[in-house]
């Protein structure tokens, strides 16, 4: 019994530790206090005010555009490129996956720095057109679609989109029909990792974005430092949101996917 | 032209070449360059002669091998735990140690800070605890994530075996289990060292103030000092080059299957 608890003891401690400060935060995004500890009335005034302040919801909107558009162009982007590399002469492959690591294991604090240094000190784009930043998150993102792709294409039987070409089909419209479909799931998880690296992004967009542009990341930053309480306990109510954004997420796909090994276990 | 699958991956090539590969070259020359444009190696000495850089580069290693080996520590027993027993292979359990992983990092130290503040009221107090306590929360998801991946991949007939065989159940886990695991390990180990010593944000959240490597970038960057920044981008480049030697790197597997799983 006695080593039963001792073995719970430590996974039981990490959930603590890992949900605590956002269940207690959650809880206290409904009451009008300004700091935790003391109890007050409930009411939904920052949730009121999250939605309802320009500043927040600019930050919010430019935050989604950011990663929603980064992550198409990096998908289309690292798709092709893995398509592209996978039908390549071997060099060429190797060369690729090499220069594709880079950006996967590399501080995202170098990543930042070095494109600021190449687009804005060197080449003089302006921050404020919002191209280096986009390229910033492109450059975060694209590899690990990249990454996502390749195995697909590995596991593709090869020789269906020579027999599509045998049957007629021209170059183009076998990509189209018989290998996109194939490696699909691939782009797909490719999409989604670009949307939460973008989403989650601090550095890159700290070094490449307009001084008067903020993602969540970058505000909440600066919001902590600031002594604007109204704006930090509004970013309390954001921070249940995003919380529980994710948790029906996640439920969602749970069910999915065991509604799909539940099928695949009577077949 | 005759359309070619190859001619697709031209874009992202190129794109490679300038987003990529490009800035390190820059970097390069920026790091060995001064103002005036002239070759030096000043950047390069200034940087090992300087008490306060050096101090750096050192607090970064102590810092980031103690949260690395906090993070060792609550991560394998948690991994083990999920994978063996009643638990077993659960898609469910894994996921609640996950899940933090999708929402913002900056929301969740906000969250963490507040609870801290609540039990030590100053958090400048105690900067090194505090460190490895946020870092520790940042980024523990990523250190039990890969331990648990290969885990779960292990043969469990291997251990039945070892039984059979006459070990103990220590000396199972200590000659079959822990060597198998080692991949994990490396991998987790490398997906937490290197943040923990670049990642400087988290502890501008906590106290406002850091002194680890990445924010010795941070500082050029705001003096709009960019060769010694480059030259401090430069040193950590190395420091991830020799860590990836040691590793065959997994970082991009594990950051894939994290995604995978939502």
């Amino acid at each position: 019994m006695i080593r039963k608890i001792t073995r719970a003891g430590i996974p039981i401690l990490v959930i603590l530790f890992l949900y605590v400060p956002i269940l207690v935060l959650a809880l206290y995004s409904f009451t009008d206090s300004t700091q935790i500890g003391a109890i007050r009335s409930f009411t939904l005034k920052n949730y009121v005010t999250l939605f309802t302040t320009p500043e927040l919801q600019e930050m919010i909107l430019g935050t989604i555009l950011l990663a929603l558009s980064s992550a198409l162009l990096a998908t289309i982007l690292g798709t092709l490129g893995a398509i592209g590399a996978f039908y390549s002469h071997r060099r060429t492959t190797a060369a690729m996956d090499t220069v594709n690591q880079i950006p996967v294991i590399n501080a995202d604090v170098v990543t930042g720095f070095s494109l600021c240094i190449l687009l804005v000190v060197v080449l003089g784009i302006n921050k404020d057109s919002f191209l280096p930043l986009l390229i910033g998150h492109v450059t975060l993102s694209a590899p690990f679609v990249y990454l996502s792709v390749i195995p697909k294409l590995k596991q593709m039987d090869s020789s269906l989109y020579e027999a599509a070409l045998d049957l007629g089909a021209r170059p183009f419209q076998a990509l189209r029909k018989v290998v996109i479909p194939q490696i699909l799931s691939g782009i797909i998880s490719g999409f989604s990792l670009a949307i939460t690296l973008s989403l989650d992004d601090y550095f890159i967009a700290t070094y490449t974005k307009p001084a008067t542009f903020d993602t969540i990341s970058t505000y909440v930053v600066n919001a902590t430092k600031g002594s604007q309480t109204h704006i930090k306990t509004a970013l309390w109510a954001l921070s249940t949101l995003i919380f529980l954004i994710v948790i029906i997420i996640v439920a969602v796909r749970n069910l999915k996917f065991e509604r799909r090994e539940i099928k695949e276990e009577r077949a | 032209m005759r359309f070619s699958r190859k001619t697709l991956g031209i874009p992202y090539a190129v794109f490679l070449l300038l987003f990529v590969v490009a800035p390190l070259l820059v970097l390069f020359y920026y790091a060995f360059t001064n103002g005036q444009g002239q070759f030096t190696l000043l950047n390069l000495t200034g940087f090992f002669t300087d008490p306060n850089t050096v101090g750096t580069l050192f607090y970064s290693f102590v810092l980031a091998l103690t949260t690395t080996a906090v993070c060792l520590l609550l991560a394998y027993p948690t991994a083990y735990i999920l994978t063996t027993g009643r638990l077993k292979k659960n898609s469910v359990v894994i996921m609640i140690f996950i899940m933090p992983m999708w929402i913002n990092f900056s929301l969740r130290i906000t969250a963490l800070k507040e609870i801290l503040d609540l039990i030590e009221g100053n958090l400048a107090y105690y900067p090194f605890l505090n460190s490895v306590i946020g870092m520790t929360y940042d980024f523990l998801p990523f250190m039990i994530l890969p331990i648990y991946n290969t885990l779960a991949k292990m043969d469990g007939s291997l251990i039945e075996a070892a039984k059979d065989l006459g070990a103990n159940d220590r000396h199972a886990f200590l000659r079959i289990t822990l060597p198998l695991s080692l991949p994990g390990i490396i991998s987790g180990v490398s997906m937490v060292l290197l943040p923990a010593m670049t990642n400087y944000v988290v502890l501008d959240m906590l106290y406002n103030s850091t002194y680890i490597m990445g924010s010795l970038i941070g500082s050029y960057f705001a003096a709009y000092n960019w060769h010694g920044g480059s030259m401090i981008a430069l040193i950590l480049l190395g420091i991830i080059c020799l860590f990836n030697l040691i590793n065959d790197d997994d970082r991009g597997e594990t950051v894939k299957t994290g995604g995978a799983l939502l």
